[in-house]
């Protein structure tokens, strides 16, 4: 297909952005790399927004497509978009900008290289979602590994290291048995192009195999229960941008795998193996919760409600159902800023007071007003309350789960009851109650480069949950069409096991 | 029309919440006041048009969500049932906006208050004229959001805190219920709109849904869901803890919510989806029991109490059993009859005590107060209306509403009219009890506070009074005006399609004119009788209710500790929650699956991580360069296999 490459531009822009910081030298280089940096992404954004309008609503099929040969006869370069990957890429590039200038003034060494490793990561992280080919998607989404790897290790707090390795080795064993799964693939179909495998059908057996293996490496990116023990870890020791970056986009990165390699690739294995998905999710749901209520580490405890909320994503897309799935989605998108901006919160009191622990705080709504408003809007976001783009995923996930598993759904929904427990009390323990501790009162609220970063999460998740057509409307035909494609598969088997 | 109704406060909220420090305490006022005042004048027009003019009018503002077959819009569906919850709402909130612009006079947070005031006006009237069931919850969730913003308001002080996260809590229990029913409901008839869901309830009947390893018959699964919400909201048996620790709130939101309007959301639920409750007589028996324990159980702790606010709210809880198992009986005109007249009494009752607490420098318990009447005489005019109305004395409004709950219960033929009507007549007697008590306690005898408060003691300013005067008349006159509207004989054009009866031909209320004599005249005299038992307990034997409470030491203990219902939940619920929270960390996440997965794995990360950590963090760059080796030999492997050529 012959036209402007624009996948690959708003892919590689970053590392144009990396290049010029790598040239900056002299007095200042820090400021003005910084700088460099939020013009790079703020211009990536900006660029994407031509997929956002130009995108066909109206058809299921891959957009944007490139493909040009790559390695050898059968491995091609090949990018493109459909309803849903172009929410996620938009959601990356939406979110690289208030990455950018969270470390703003946080970060104090090493300020290039931190900034290169943000834009190395958008670049693979956009790609990600963008890749069409399996060897492209297994390069994007375990190279990300690798600058979040630094961020935390190099940026990160005192265990940072335990912390990295944690990650590492928790996402090496599952990437070992995907890509496995891939050569497989590539042995059985001769081919690692992405839409010729969705439309494959690999042999029953296999396909357990197969979906265990992927299932490996999407579990531990979720996190599910009980793969989910790095992510606490991460998060406490990522700096602020780091925890916000892996809140939202990196553990959609999981939720998107099975979206598009497990239900269409291996669609038997996935109604056969739901049990187990839902049975870690609401397990994962229930057991966080419960843990998080009794964090003393803010952190820690949103980092496990963050498992909690995944726990949602993963019903939902094993509900096989529209509302299910669309739910699953709007969930990601919504938890993507939510999660994001509470990780900011806790980011905006650490700068000023360099401590995670609850008990150090309280009272602080008497002398940051603004900042105990902001921090107030995402704590109901986060429970769930209607008029939250939180509010409307969840509410699709458990009505598209209730028609198919009664049980999964009931469990589930204990969540809302336990998630608001937690974050009521955090709440309170933080903001609410007098001002004693004395290091507390110097603390000056919210600056404007603070209220325009969460400004725009504000906006965002109030459309989403009062208008989420907007949202929507991209995903209505491909979620349709996965739905149908994968019911047509089932039914064909179906059809060959009964004679 | 409607769209100004609704939408006025929520924009008088955003303007006084985030522009409050520019427009200064008055203009936050002004504009929060001024926007109630419209919706308040509106909502009567409405009334008018819709109750006696008998139509159903829908709006629809645009489309909320669309998911495959599920499509719901934000949208009004504005019906008689509606346009009396849009007067009660509007009109109580109104006065209790004008009431607070003195009783918040000294606090330095006005403008936050009002905005929060206003806040919750918008989601209760969302609540009310939803045409679809999500939007309901979308008002419901958000009632529960201002109601513990509110109670926390003044959140310097922990009690305060408390008492929002569980009023929060417990309502998020609730609304799980009322969250699964409305999945069911979507389940079965493929729609959350009501008119559709209506349409298609009486196919259902007999249905089946398979949960809790049993058949449950399907609509009366869905009923007793959607009621376990109602219950939270409502206060009823089980989920009613929250509401006497909301009283930590300032005294004009505890008129206004936990009185007046968002504790009534309950009764306005059930009514609303009458058109489901109606084909299940389980669900309908379970309403009417759970309604007449809580209003004998609310009433007997009623009795023990001595805050000030936590008798009335006790006494709101115990009201509000009564409106349930009206509705449990199929009485849903006396039910909202009664949700219509206690609006005004109860709301009178709390404004009143505010203005008790106000006079007595922020004092609210009884035992310190005492002698007031001379003191505070038009206030004590107004509390003794409000008790006179919900003790039921003839002719004011609580007359009309209680008597005819009572007497329906009577006349019913449901199975649990009988209890019902029991526990009503007794409820009764200890309201009026324990109304007078606290008239007595409050404003007789000899005043019992410290000479410093004495000196202070006033009568509030016309800010606070004149919404009491307001009060006070529709407490005289609302149940004589309306009582042939709500359920007399021009019920049937007046309700026109809002409240569904599935006998319409057997309407119990109907049947509650024909009681016998003894019936109609049971209420007024365990009135009567509560009222002297109260007088000689409070004013001719003051040292009786010790002696008494000495001799029945376990019974007053059960009473004044309210059966130990928190400490219970504590003991069963809290408490092992918290322990299970720490076990599944501690154990579950660091011992189990932190050692045998990654920790384990690598052959104890530990060890290793403390090798490293002496070294330079820069040594993170070998493991970076690592993985990037590790990736390169796997293209080139790839290369090599498709050069190779597999296929």
């Amino acid at each position: 297909m012959e036209h402007f490459p624009i996948l690959s531009i708003i892919t590689f822009l970053p590392l144009i952005g990396v290049f010029f910081i790598l040239m900056i030298k002299g007095e200042n280089a820090d400021q003005r790399a910084k700088h460099v940096a939020l013009f790079t992404t703020v211009f990536t954004f900006i660029v994407s927004l031509i997929l956002w309008f130009t995108f066909d609503k109206t058809t299921a099929d891959f957009q944007f497509v490139e493909k040009a040969a790559w390695l050898g006869d059968n491995i091609n370069y090949h990018m493109g978009v459909d309803g849903i990957s172009i929410l996620f890429v938009m959601l990356t590039t939406f979110i690289m900008p208030i990455v950018i200038l969270t470390g703003w003034i946080s970060v104090k060494s090493r300020v290039k290289e931190y900034l290169i490793a943000f834009l190395i990561l958008e670049t693979l992280m956009i790609g990600v979602f963008c890749a069409l080919d399996l060897v492209l998607f297994y390069l994007f989404f375990e190279g990300g590994l690798i600058p979040m790897f630094l961020i935390i290790g190099v940026w990160g707090g005192k265990n940072r290291v335990y912390a990295s390795y944690k990650l590492f080795l928790y996402t090496l064993l599952g990437s070992v048995l995907m890509l496995l799964a891939m050569m497989y693939m590539y042995f059985q179909a001769g081919t690692t192009d992405i839409p010729t495998l969705m439309a494959y059908d690999f042999a029953i057996d296999a396909q357990t195999w197969l979906f265990l293996a992927f299932f490996a490496s999407f579990a531990v990116k979720v996190p599910m229960w009980p793969v989910h023990t790095w992510l606490p870890d991460a998060h406490v020791q990522a700096p602020t941008a780091g925890s916000v970056i892996l809140a939202g986009v990196l553990l959609k990165m999981g939720g998107y795998g099975f979206l598009r390699f497990s239900l269409p690739m291996f669609p038997v294995a996935s109604v056969d193996l739901a049990w187990l998905i839902y049975t870690l999710s609401v397990i994962a749901i229930i057991y966080t919760s419960l843990v998080a209520l009794m964090q003393d580490d803010m952190k820690k405890m949103i980092a496990y409600s963050s498992v909690a909320h995944m726990g949602f994503v993963t019903l939902g897309i094993f509900a096989f159902n529209v509302q299910g799935i669309e739910g699953a989605i709007m969930v990601m998108l919504a938890h993507g800023l939510v999660a994001s901006a509470l990780f900011l919160c806790v980011g905006v009191i650490y700068d000023r007071l360099h401590t995670r622990e609850i008990d150090r705080y309280g009272g602080l709504v008497n002398i940051m007003p603004r900042y105990a408003l902001v921090f107030m809007f995402f704590t109901m976001a986060a429970v769930g309350l209607p008029g939250t783009g939180n509010f409307v995923g969840e509410l699709l996930v458990l009505i598209g789960l209730f028609k198919v598993n009664i049980w999964a759904a009931f469990f589930a929904a204990t969540g809302l009851v336990l998630g608001a427990a937690y974050m009521l009390w955090l709440y309170r323990k933080v903001v609410f109650g007098e001002l004693v501790k004395p290091d507390l009162k110097a603390m000056l609220d919210l600056s404007k480069r603070e209220i325009l970063i969460f400004a725009p999460l504000i906006f965002f998740t109030i459309w989403m949950g009062v208008y989420p057509s907007t949202f929507m409307d991209f995903m209505h035909v491909s979620v349709e069409n996965l739905v149908t494609n994968h019911q047509a598969a089932l039914s064909a088997v179906a059809e060959t096991m009964a004679p | 029309m409607y769209q100004i109704i609704v939408f006025a406060p929520f924009l008088a909220a955003i303007i006084a919440g985030l522009f409050g420090r520019q427009l200064g305490d008055r203009g936050a006022q002004i504009i929060t006041c001024g926007a109630l005042v419209i919706s308040a004048i509106l909502s009567w027009v409405a009334l008018f048009q819709i109750g006696f003019g008998g139509t159903v009018e829908h709006v629809t503002i645009m489309t909320w969500v669309s998911s495959g077959d599920l499509n719901f819009n934000w949208g009004f569906k504005i019906d008689t049932l509606t346009a009396v919850m849009l007067v009660v709402v509007n009109t109580v909130s109104c006065l209790v906006h004008i009431y607070s612009i003195g009783y918040m006079s000294h606090d330095p947070h006005k403008a936050r208050f009002m905005a929060y005031l206003s806040l919750f006006t918008f989601a209760m009237l969302m609540l009310v004229t939803a045409d679809n069931f999500v939007q309901m919850f979308f008002g419901w969730e958000g009632v529960g959001l201002a109601s513990y913003l509110l109670i926390g308001f003044w959140y310097k002080k922990p009690s305060a805190c408390a008492a929002a996260i569980k009023a929060f809590l417990v309502n998020r229990v609730g609304d799980f219920g009322f969250a699964l029913g409305i999945f069911a409901i979507y389940m079965v008839t493929g729609s959350v709109e009501f008119d559709v869901v209506f349409a298609k309830i009486p196919e259902l009947q007999g249905q089946t849904i398979h949960f809790l390893w049993m058949d449950l018959d399907l609509i009366t699964t869905i009923c007793i869901l959607l009621f376990i919400g109602a219950m939270g909201k409502s206060a009823q048996l089980g989920l009613h803890t929250w509401l006497p620790d909301a009283m930590e709130g300032p005294t004009p939101v505890s008129a206004l919510i936990h009185a007046a309007t968002m504790v009534t959301a309950g009764v306005f639920m059930v009514a609303r989806t009458s058109p489901i409750f109606e084909y299940s007589p389980d669900a309908l028996a379970f309403v009417t029991f759970i309604g007449a324990s809580t209003a004998i159980f609310a009433a007997t702790i009623g009795t023990t109490q001595n805050d000030i606010k936590r008798v009335i709210a006790y006494s709101t809880c115990s009201q509000l059993g009564y409106m349930f198992f009206a509705l449990g009986i199929s009485a849903y005109g006396a039910a909202i009859f009664h949700l219509f007249t206690h609006a005004f009494f109860k709301a009178l009752l709390f404004l009143g005590s505010g203005s008790v607490i106000h006079a007595m420098s922020n004092e609210q318990d009884m035992r310190k107060m005492g002698g007031l009447r001379k003191k505070i005489p038009w206030t004590f005019a107004m509390m003794v209306i409000g008790t006179l109305a919900l003790t039921g004395f003839p002719f004011l409004a609580g007359y009309y509403s209680k008597d005819m709950i009572i007497e329906a219960a009577f006349a019913s033929d449901s199975s649990m009219a009988g209890y019902a009507f029991f526990m009503g007549v007794f409820a009764a007697l200890l309201t009026s009890f324990y109304s007078w008590r606290l008239i007595f306690m409050t404003f007789f005898g000899e005043s019992r506070s410290p000479k410093s408060v004495q000196d202070h003691v006033h009568e509030s300013g016309n800010w606070m009074m004149a919404p009491l005067y307001v009060l006070a008349l529709g407490a005289l006159l609302a149940g004589f005006i309306f009582k042939d509207y709500f359920i007399g004989q021009n019920y049937e054009d007046f309700w026109g399609s809002a409240l569904f009866l599935k006998d319409a031909a057997n309407n119990v209320m109907e049947a509650a004119h024909y009681v016998p004599g003894w019936v109609i005249a049971s209420p007024f005299i365990v009135m009567v009788l509560g009222f002297l038992i109260a007088v000689y307990a409070y004013i001719i034997r003051p040292d009786m209710p010790a002696r008494f409470a000495g001799t029945f030491r376990y019974l007053y203990a059960l009473s004044y500790n309210k059966w130990y219902i928190d400490e219970i939940y504590d003991y069963l619920l809290v408490n092992p929650a918290k322990k299970l929270g720490v076990f599944l960390w501690k154990k579950g996440d660091e011992n189990i699956i932190d050692r045998f997965g990654p920790d384990g794995a690598a052959a104890s990360v530990m060890s290793l991580a403390r090798k490293f950590r002496g070294l330079q963090s820069g040594y993170i760059y070998h493991y970076a360069f690592a993985m990037l080796m590790g990736i390169a030999a796997f293209v080139t492997w790839f290369v090599f296999i498709s050069g190779g050529g597999a296929s």
